[in-house]
């Protein structure tokens, strides 16, 4: 059975491409008729972007002309997030705050892929200034999971993991503050890169927490994300927070790999059929040679409650920007500063004003101690715990999530929603490069629900997960 | 343990207003969150290991041309809820009686 043309890897596409077995416009068209079809239902895109003629006419002149030396991203259909910025178009961040904010310059992997001739599907639905792990809390609707529309898709990315997950575009972008492109890669079959801190500029990328941001690919393999990865990366003068190529020790990529398990923080709260799905494939990854190694991460079980305290800090200084008064949402009252409550209390979604509360809490004078500073020491020690366990293995190795992707309105207290993002924040805290790889499915109600494996490795170590992620692809 | 007058206080504080029953709702919750994140007060960091921060790098960038006068003005000043011609136009703050 040969797939259609939007069901391709950016890989299978690239090569289509050049054999001239396929057409960017065919490839354009067959995306854009599949969004069409699909999104009513899904709300993966927030707006498909009309076909962009002159776009998709300059890709196919430089397929023609440059053949085999044409980037590889030349003419693939691409989803972006909503809150990356692409000028002319709104930037919303699934907030009303935002609704009708038009971006007035391109973010740098916009522009970075355009320079590539890559072409843009739509904008993709998420949680408002991605604060949300299942895409409930958009200000638009919610997003649907295309394995089950009974489920989340998870979040923050969850638009561009539906996207990509029912091929309504090749690949997409999202970004990760605590595990929102990495979660619903998982949940959605997908696989998800979160860089290293400072890898990818986050110029003209909407904040939500400064120290842990990052933007990064969901893709439909772990090549596809390298390469979404290779093209988007690099240091850039627009953003002071990204690196240079080896500011941190080389590591060498051994063929084989030893693996750290840190089998202390699988125990409570894991599901069953996750759990099992790690083992067969940890099992699988030994009998192709690599080994597994019992490793302590004692400070892990405080990542989480450090995450919701620096988070919500960094988002609420973030937020406070957004004030009605240069642009986005703008009601007016009586004086000025009815100006900016009514702007912010109309403009932020629930959720949304729950972690500017929970940011101003922790930060405030007498509790900055007991919580901020506290987690800012946390988070350091759990750094050095990481280094420490990287002298004796390569990459470190748990589930993405506790559990397959749950219904709509399950995780109803935010308590239980943070919880969602416990074996991804670390990667975040420490700045360090993590990858979500699809390990099979758990059975729900009758229907396979993906599920993924993370690994963890140390600074601009990216090319290790590529290795352990295509080992576990070629596992299967 | 939140209250209400605290959450209250802390909404004006981040120009939010917060109605009566989401006071309450956002009380209750904060309560859970804090005695969920409050095992960081009880947290006994190994000594003197707990002020550790990461390599911290100094960013400079070399004083170079500035862009073209008024080359996004036009672009910025469309965004404005309110302008008078490229100004962006507020609410007076300061009067004269």
């Amino acid at each position: 059975m040969t797939k259609k043309p939007n069901e391709l890897t950016i890989v299978e596409a690239a090569a289509a491409l050049r054999a001239r077995s396929l057409t960017v416009r065919e490839l354009w068209d067959a995306c854009y008729a599949a969004a069409q079809e699909k999104n009513p239902e899904l709300n993966a895109f927030l707006e498909i972007f009309p076909a962009d003629e002159r776009a998709i006419e300059a890709a196919q002149i430089r397929v023609d002309t440059d053949k085999e030396s044409a980037p590889l991203l030349c003419g693939i259909p691409l989803a972006i997030k909503d809150n990356i910025l692409i000028e002319g178009h709104i930037a919303s961040a699934a907030s009303k705050m935002l609704g009708n904010y038009r971006a007035t310059y391109d973010a740098t992997v916009i522009k970075k892929l355009k320079e590539q001739n890559a072409l843009f599907v739509g904008r993709t639905n998420m949680d408002e200034f991605a604060m949300g792990s299942s895409t409930e809390h958009s200000a638009y609707g919610v997003t649907k999971n295309p394995h089950d529309t009974s489920r989340v898709p998870g979040g923050s990315s969850g638009g561009s993991a539906a996207a990509v997950a029912a091929h309504l575009c090749i690949a997409a972008l999202g970004t990760d503050t605590g595990g929102s492109i990495r979660q619903p890669a998982a949940l959605t079959g997908l696989a998800g890169l979160k860089s290293t801190y400072g890898a990818v500029s986050r110029s003209g990328a909407i904040a939500l927490g400064s120290s842990l941001d990052q933007i990064g690919p969901l893709a439909k393999t772990v090549e596809d994300a390298r390469i979404l990865y290779e093209a988007i990366r690099g240091a850039d003068p627009l953003d002071s927070t990204t690196i240079t190529d080896g500011l941190y020790p080389a590591r060498e990529v051994p063929e084989n790999l030893r693996i750290g398990v840190p089998r202390h923080l699988l125990g409570e709260g894991v599901d069953s059929g996750v759990l099992a799905a790690l083992d067969a494939t940890l099992k699988r990854l030994t009998e192709a040679g690599h080994t597994l190694v019992d490793i302590e991460l004692p400070t892990s079980s405080h990542a989480l409650a450090s995450y919701y305290v620096i988070m919500p800090a960094e988002a609420s200084t973030n937020l406070a920007r957004l004030d009605g008064i240069r642009y986005g949402h703008a009601p007016r009252g009586k004086t000025l500063l009815d100006d900016y409550v009514l702007s912010r209390t109309e403009g932020f979604g629930e959720e949304t004003r729950r972690r500017i509360l929970l940011g101003t809490f922790v930060l405030s004078s007498g509790y900055i101690d007991a919580y901020y500073r506290k987690a800012d020491a946390a988070r350091a020690v759990l750094r050095r715990e990481y280094n420490d366990a990287f002298q004796k293995v390569d990459v470190i190795a748990f589930p993405t999530t506790l559990s397959p992707a749950f219904k709509f309105g399950e995780k109803g207290d935010p308590l239980s929603l943070y919880l969602e993002d416990i074996f991804t924040v670390t990667a975040n805290l420490t700045g360090m490069p993590a990858i979500s790889v699809p390990m099979g499915t758990v059975e729900r109600d009758g229907k396979k629900l993906p599920v993924g494996i993370h690994f963890t490795a140390p600074h601009q170590a990216e090319e290790i997960l590529f290795t352990i992620g295509r080992a576990v692809e070629n596992s299967r | 343990m939140a209250t209400t007058e605290e959450v209250k206080k802390l909404a004006a504080l981040a120009r939010i207003t917060v109605g009566k029953a989401e006071l309450e709702k956002f009380t209750a919750e904060f309560d859970a969150i804090l005695a969920y994140v409050g095992q960081l007060e009880k947290l006994d960091l190994p000594q003197g290991k707990g002020g550790e921060k990461p390599a911290l790098r100094n960013v400079m960038r070399a004083d170079g041309e500035p862009h073209t006068a008024l080359a996004y003005t036009e672009k910025l000043s469309e965004q404005f809820p309110s302008r008078e011609g490229d100004a962006l136009s507020v609410k007076q703050i300061i009067t004269h009686d």
